[in-house]
């Protein structure tokens, strides 16, 4: 009999107990209130291990309401298995809509990928966070890292960006490319691609980041300046696709996977799933501006 | 350089460093008198007590005295490695004069590291960040000093190899693979690379051999009278002193016996145990 009791009991909305939430929120304004500082959390217990999206689970449910409609990729696609399973536990711990639909999210969930198209004031970005301290590569202790985040001083970082191009004629870094958020903190952008780090900067949705094994939370506010570091003469620079199409829309301006066929043959195709399916629509999408985007021609 | 009492470059004033829980007498329990720098009743450790001395630009001043007599441990606390438990030092450079370095912010003391102070350690791997490239090694100080241009920063870096005499092609090479000696000479390069006052040597010529030791001393002497910087130079070796440096302070116990004209000190020590350092020179 006392079994039955106990578990026949419902979850709460959204899974994590209130006084957690309220915790996570807490932290959340704190790391809005300092764009790129690192704010250690409580990180509860999930039914999903630590490291496998934790961070941003907590953040999304930490956040969500029942009239949000929820989004999530997982390397842009909408369909992976990550992205699926927690698209299903969401649902199922809230009930709100979801969609794989960009424009339409309210709560964009993802790993790996900002999506091609441009975000707007009413949506949040959430980001699942595997390694939250930039300075880890040249510092590997974390009370060092937080005096060198509190006193501002990067030079190790430059250095090993330095020692980069020294060694490799370039900066080699494909992901999680270090940024400086508001003139001030080093940030790690989670690892998304080079492609998608202008795309941070001043953008009009909030960008919060989840790193649940190493329990910290930050966040970029919307229009903040959010720049790469990159020397006087040794410049940040995006992907190069070398101007290959996509196969299926034969678009230019957008981030490509590398695709082999059973026959051995090469296809590039767009990584993000929904801006893809919308290309094949032909419903035009709107993709972010910036820059480093307006200097590649596109003839879609 | 003309010295006059006013024109010193840095002064320290009752600079001391204890260890453990001192009392009140642990300073006066301890030194020369007792040959001891431990405290009899806390037991704690006063590794050098009530060190008074003025640096004037361009001199050179030597420490010398036994291994663990106290003398590396002024210059880490001069260099803001090791936090002093008291004493007073004042920099005569804007915006720090009239102000005790010791107790500055983290981010003053860094900037005053990265813009007025060098440091060559003895262990090449205390001064150089073995992962980095000799030439990543000389651009940390550069960027440090805001600095943020690789083709300046590579010119400079090989203006400065090439000023101590390691092979420019080199520049991209880990110090791992130099020998100790040349790791020596990039230690020099990185510390002279924003061009500061003053610099601090600390035995540095301890672990090489002695024709090593001759070549690294003639291009620090070079150096010297090249860019004129002041220096603090820590040694045990009395040779060392005697070629480097102009005055010389002479420590036991943590505390300074005697101090004066190296010259002086060399050919006519008055305190006894400089006699015994003296007439133990082979």
């Amino acid at each position: 009999m006392i079994e039955e009791k106990k578990f026949v009991t419902q979850y709460r909305f959204a899974f994590i107990d209130e006084a957690t939430k309220r915790e996570i929120r807490r932290k959340l304004l704190k790391a809005i209130a300092i764009p790129g500082y690192q704010v250690p959390y409580s990180s509860p217990e999930m039914p999903i291990a630590r490291g496998w999206g934790t961070g941003g689970l907590h953040v999304t449910l930490a956040i969500i309401g029942p009239k949000d409609i929820f989004k999530i990729i997982d390397q842009g696609s909408d369909a992976s298995v990550n992205a699926c399973n927690l698209r299903n536990f969401v649902q199922t711990m809230t009930g709100v809509e979801t969609t794989l639909d960009t424009n339409k999210a309210t709560i964009i969930q993802t790993r790996h990928r900002i999506t091609e198209e441009v975000l707007n004031e009413d949506q949040i970005f959430v980001y699942q966070v595997p390694q939250p301290e930039p300075l880890r590569s040249v510092e590997r202790y974390e009370n060092k890292t937080r005096q060198m985040h509190g006193e501002a001083d990067y030079a190790k970082m430059w250095v090993s960006l330095y020692e980069q191009f020294v060694r490799h004629g370039d900066i080699m870094l494909g992901a999680g490319y270090p940024v400086k958020v508001n003139g001030r903190y080093i940030m790690a952008p989670s690892p998304i691609p080079r492609w998608d780090i202008p795309n941070l900067n001043n953008s009009k949705a909030i960008h919060l980041f989840g790193a649940g094994r190493e329990k910290r939370l930050y966040a970029v506010p919307p229009y903040t300046k959010v720049e790469p570091l990159e020397f006087e003469d040794v410049k940040f620079h995006i992907e190069d696709f070398k101007g290959i199409p996509c196969f299926r829309t034969g678009y230019k301006k957008a981030f490509l996977d590398e695709l082999y066929y059973d026959d051995g043959s090469k296809h590039y195709v767009i990584n993000d799933s929904n801006f893809l399916d919308k290309l094949v629509n032909k419903e035009l999408p709107q993709q972010h501006e910036n820059s480093y985007l307006n200097k590649l021609g596109n003839e879609a | 350089m003309k010295h006059n009492s006013e024109n010193w470059l840095l002064k320290v004033e009752g600079l001391t460093k204890i260890y453990g829980n001192p009392t009140q007498t642990s300073i006066d329990k301890t030194g020369p008198l007792f040959d001891s720098n431990i405290c009899p009743d806390s037991g704690s450790i006063v590794a050098c007590a009530q060190i008074d001395f003025e640096l004037y630009p361009g001199e050179v001043l030597g420490i010398v005295g036994e291994s663990g007599s106290g003398k590396s441990t002024i210059v880490k606390m001069l260099y803001f490695d090791m936090e002093a438990s008291g004493g007073q030092v004042s920099f005569n450079r804007d915006p720090y004069i009239g102000k005790n370095i010791l107790n500055l912010s983290n981010q003053s003391k860094r900037a005053i590291r990265n813009h007025l102070m060098g440091m060559v350690y003895q262990n090449p791997r205390d001064g150089l960040n073995f992962r980095f490239t000799s030439g990543g090694n000389i651009a940390e100080k550069l960027i440090m000093a805001g600095n943020f241009n690789v083709g300046t920063i590579r010119d400079k870096s090989k203006q400065l190899l090439e000023k101590t005499e390691v092979p420019v092609p080199r520049l991209d090479d880990l110090p791992a693979h130099f020998s100790g000696g040349m790791q020596q000479r990039v230690q020099i390069s990185k510390a002279i690379a924003n061009h500061p006052p003053l610099l601090f040597l600390d035995e540095v010529t301890t672990g090489l051999d002695v024709s090593v030791q001759a070549k690294v001393l003639d291009l620090i002497r070079e150096l010297q009278q090249e860019l004129g910087v002041a220096m603090v130079v820590v040694s045990h070796d009395l040779s060392v002193i005697r070629m480097l440096t102009d005055r010389t302070l002479v420590m036991k116990n943590g505390r300074i016996v005697e101090k004066g004209l190296t010259d002086q000190i060399l050919q006519d020590p008055q305190h006894p145990y400089t006699q015994l350092l003296v007439s133990s020179i082979l």
